[in-house]
């Protein structure tokens, strides 16, 4: 099947292209020079908006988590119904929607590529038939590696080696993408009560620091040239002073940036950058954070949006959750994945005259404009923590015009406009800008050498959409555009089209990636990592593998360690 | 004047948020049945369903004789008007109501007047469990509007309510009240196990017998009136208990002194 998008403007920031008027021809599913315009279906993008399919670094779309939340939050459902059509599958909203809503919601806002941020190892096999269920979008899942036992054992005897052909046995047992760290040696602590304070605080019953763990994964991370860098959710995460652990973390990697290279992505940056002694005092740490961000070039990060909405909390950052539930009295759900990771659920409505929820809303967009280079910060809600997904084209319209911030800035809380410097940022994005905050920084930032471009040879997942960048005025019509980017004129994947005008056409399941990672010596599985499983878990250890079938179709991707 | 006589005995659920003054109006009489409503899984117009009368020019005030067991969510949303039925009425009435009047000669199933904001239902016979409770899950109760009921009420009634006045003339099953936070319900006759569970405002008045008052409830003064709203005062003696302590609640719950003699052991603590 070849494709042909004519005359549309263009953004492909990974090639360059900023909005020059060409057209994109797609051949077998992959993008190609040119075809023979009569062989092919053409599509007449004149005076709209071409880019390359949306690529989500960060949003919790599947896993046990995800699915406790929905178990959480029947009125979350009621509210929000998709009724079967012809072509889709009914289902349910709002926070967590089930699985083919997530689907396609994903995909009538141009989004061809998620990453799902964290699966505990042993819910591995739930995690993939989950994604498998998930229709429309190729898909990712990070293990949780920060507080696994094995690695902390490796750690603690500072085989960095030998950890590092473990987490290749990992990434190829639980079909994962990238190292995934939360709240390291928090989650552990956790599973005694207690959480970590700082990065040099000691984890019980290993003989290790946050730092060593965080610096040791990104250094094993390094080893095995594992195509995104390690993915952290910072300590203290969610604690009014919070920034100074954060700078710390930040500044502890330093000596592992070899090249310019980034070496590590801290997610959801926003709710780690709070300045303040508590709640009451509590207020936005972002400059500081920017000030460091800019002059730095090892790392990478992602938002982490607030939207004033109803929504669900999740994370594997279990003692953040029990201060969550203690805050709101709300329901919780405490989880406990045995020797792997913690994890925790608590619904939270973010409030427009909340002083504090209006400061952490502001300290999003804060870090997205101040920090300059657009390569370096990407778009995410933290769906479904910050908010949905859905909420993405609102934030788009707040990067691109200051007079959408400001009738936001002005129905929140008097107080919170003091609180942060989001009133005094003239910044305003381009849509060049906002395409590589979408798709080309987080695919370059995830490595992904098909995705986020429209070069020759990339996958033919390309979004169009109903803007014309030479008639429009983006700050005045902001309104347009949050339109436009929430209904995609045209979402094609893989040479399919699969949404028009904000409808579904036809229902396509993409691929699950996962590393395939060679080492020189294969990982040694030791008969004592077999008797510990007998002691420690309750599986058998040959039933631990996620087998192929539970990948409905997977694309492995073979990457060549340095050991 | 809309008079709607159901054509038959309904064998399936029939959702019908159609009948609603609100969208009654201005709508002529054809334009009334061919509205949708879903008979189990099938897609129906009102027309098949309902012999339709138009018996003036006005359609606010919406007229239903006749048994509607099986139809619900009749008057769901609705902002302004009338309804009155004549015969027993299905689950939801009311539901998500902001305003106007729904009368009931008959009984009415469950979750009448679910998160209901304003306005008013009367119901002459018995209502089912969960009366101005929200749906499961959900923390949003009644926030508004009154309820009368001359019967008796099932279980579950006024969970997480905020707002707005409850008056039951007959009995009420247990877990009356439940994580209630305001408003007022008062019970004329006995009412069942574990009123105000989890309450943390709000009032709940029984002037009939109490089953039993929770252990988590405490016992603060005697009160020889209770104001029920601006109009209404009841006579007592009461007990009045504040709780539920294990939620930090500051609920209070009222039990009439004469109907509850298995209570007076309380005074002792006073």
């Amino acid at each position: 099947m070849e494709l042909l998008i004519k005359n549309g403007f263009v953004f492909d920031p990974i090639n360059g292209i900023n909005s020059e008027k060409m057209d994109i021809a797609i051949k077998n599913g992959k993008i190609v020079d040119s075809i023979q315009e009569k062989n092919a279906k053409v599509i007449d993008a004149s005076g709209l908006t071409v880019m390359p399919g949306g690529v989500d670094i960060h949003s919790h779309i599947a896993g046990g988590e995800v699915n406790a939340g929905r178990l959480l939050r029947p009125e979350d459902h009621v509210k929000d119904v998709e009724r079967k059509t012809a072509i889709t599958r009914s289902g349910v909203g709002y926070s967590i929607p089930s699985t083919f809503t997530t689907g396609y919601r994903y995909s009538r806002m141009g989004y061809t590529t998620i990453m799902n941020p964290s699966m505990s190892p042993l819910e591995a096999k739930h995690t993939h038939e989950e994604l498998s269920d998930i229709p429309m979008v190729d898909k990712a899942s990070y293990p949780l590696l920060g507080d696994w036992w094995f690695v902390l054992e490796y750690l603690q005897k500072g085989d960095l080696e030998e950890c590092a052909r473990h987490i290749a046995w990992m990434m190829e047992t639980v079909k994962g993408y990238a190292i995934k760290i939360v709240n390291p040696g928090g989650l552990e602590s956790w599973g005694f009560g207690r959480n970590v304070h700082s990065i040099d605080d000691r984890v019980p019953g290993f003989d290790v620091t946050p730092r060593e763990i965080i610096c040791g994964l990104c250094k094993v991370n390094k080893m095995l040239n594992l195509p995104h860098t390690i993915h952290l959710h910072t300590n203290n995460l969610g604690v009014p002073g919070n920034y100074a652990t954060t700078l710390e973390t930040m500044k502890c990697l330093e000596d592992l940036a070899g090249d310019d290279k980034p070496v590590a992505h801290i997610t959801h940056l926003q709710f780690s950058s709070y300045k303040g002694r508590d709640w009451r005092t509590m207020k936005s740490g972002a400059e500081e954070i920017a000030n460091y961000v800019n002059n730095h070039s090892h790392l990478t990060m992602d938002m982490g949006q607030v939207i004033f909405t109803d929504t669900t909390t999740m994370t594997a950052d279990g003692p953040f959750q029990f201060n969550l539930y203690n805050l709101t009295g709300h329901k919780w759900v405490n989880h406990d994945v045995e020797t792997e990771t913690s994890g925790g659920i608590v619904p939270f409505r973010y409030r427009r005259k909340n002083v504090v929820n209006a400061t952490q809303w502001s300290i999003g967009l804060e870090l997205a404009l101040l920090i300059k280079d657009p390569w370096k910060i990407f778009l995410t809600t933290d769906h479904p923590n910050g908010g949905p997904f859905t909420a993405y084209p609102k934030i788009i319209a707040w990067l691109i015009s200051k007079k959408a911030r400001m009738a936001t800035l002005k129905r929140t809380h008097p107080k919170a406009i003091k609180r942060s410097i989001l009133s005094s940022i003239d910044r305003e994005m381009s849509l060049y800008e906002i395409a590589v905050v979408t798709r080309g920084g987080t695919s370059k930032a995830l490595g992904l050498k098909h995705k986020g471009h429209l070069g020759v040879g990339a996958d033919g997942d390309v979004a169009i959409y109903d803007l014309n960048p030479e008639s429009i005025d983006l700050p005045t019509d902001y309104k347009v555009v949050r339109k436009a980017f929430s209904r995609a004129k045209y979402t094609i994947k893989g040479g399919q089209v699969l949404v028009k005008d904000g409808e579904v056409l036809q229902e396509m399941y993409g691929k699950t990636m996962w590393l395939n990672v060679e080492t020189d010596e294969p990982c040694r599985i030791p008969e004592e990592m077999k008797t510990k499983f007998r002691d420690y878990w309750t599986v058998e250890f040959d039933n631990y593998p996620v087998s192929d079938h539970y990948l409905r179709s997977q694309s492995p991707i073979t990457v060549k360690a340095s050991i | 004047m809309i008079v709607l006589t159901p054509l038959r005995k309904f064998q399936f659920p029939v959702m019908a948020e159609c009948i609603s003054p609100d969208v009654f109006q201005g709508k002529s009489r054809d334009e009334i049945a061919s509205l949708t409503v879903y008979e189990g899984n099938r897609r129906k117009k009102l027309g098949n369903l309902f012999k339709i009368e138009k018996e003036s020019a006005e359609n606010l005030k919406i007229t239903i004789k006749g048994d509607v067991n099986e139809v619900r969510r009749i008057g769901s949303g609705m902002k302004s008007g009338e309804i009155m039925v004549f015969g027993n009425v299905g689950m939801h009435l009311g539901h998500k109501m902001e305003g106007g009047k729904i009368t009931v000669h008959g009984d009415v199933d469950g979750w009448a007047g679910s998160e209901m904001k304003g306005g008013l239902i009367e119901i002459q016979g018995n209502a089912g469990n969960y009366l101005a409770s929200p749906y499961r899950g959900s923390s949003v109760g009644m926030r508004g509007g009154r309820i009368v009921v001359s019967g008796n009420i099932g279980t579950d009634s006024g969970a997480s309510m905020q707002k707005g006045v409850i008056k039951i003339h007959g009995k009420a099953g247990h877990f009356l009240g439940f994580r209630m936070r305001g408003g007022v319900i008062h019970v004329e006759k006995d009412v069942g196990d574990r009123a105000g569970a989890c309450m943390t405002g709000g009032k709940i008045v029984v002037s009939g017998s109490l089953e039993s008052i929770l252990p988590t409830f405490t016992i603060d003064k005697m009160k020889p009136k209770v104001k029920i709203d601006q109009n209404e005062k009841v006579t007592g003696p009461f007990y009045v208990f504040l709780g539920d302590r294990s939620e930090n609640g500051k609920g209070k719950l009222f039990a009439s002194k004469a109907a509850n003699p298995h209570l007076s052991s309380f005074e002792k603590l006073l």
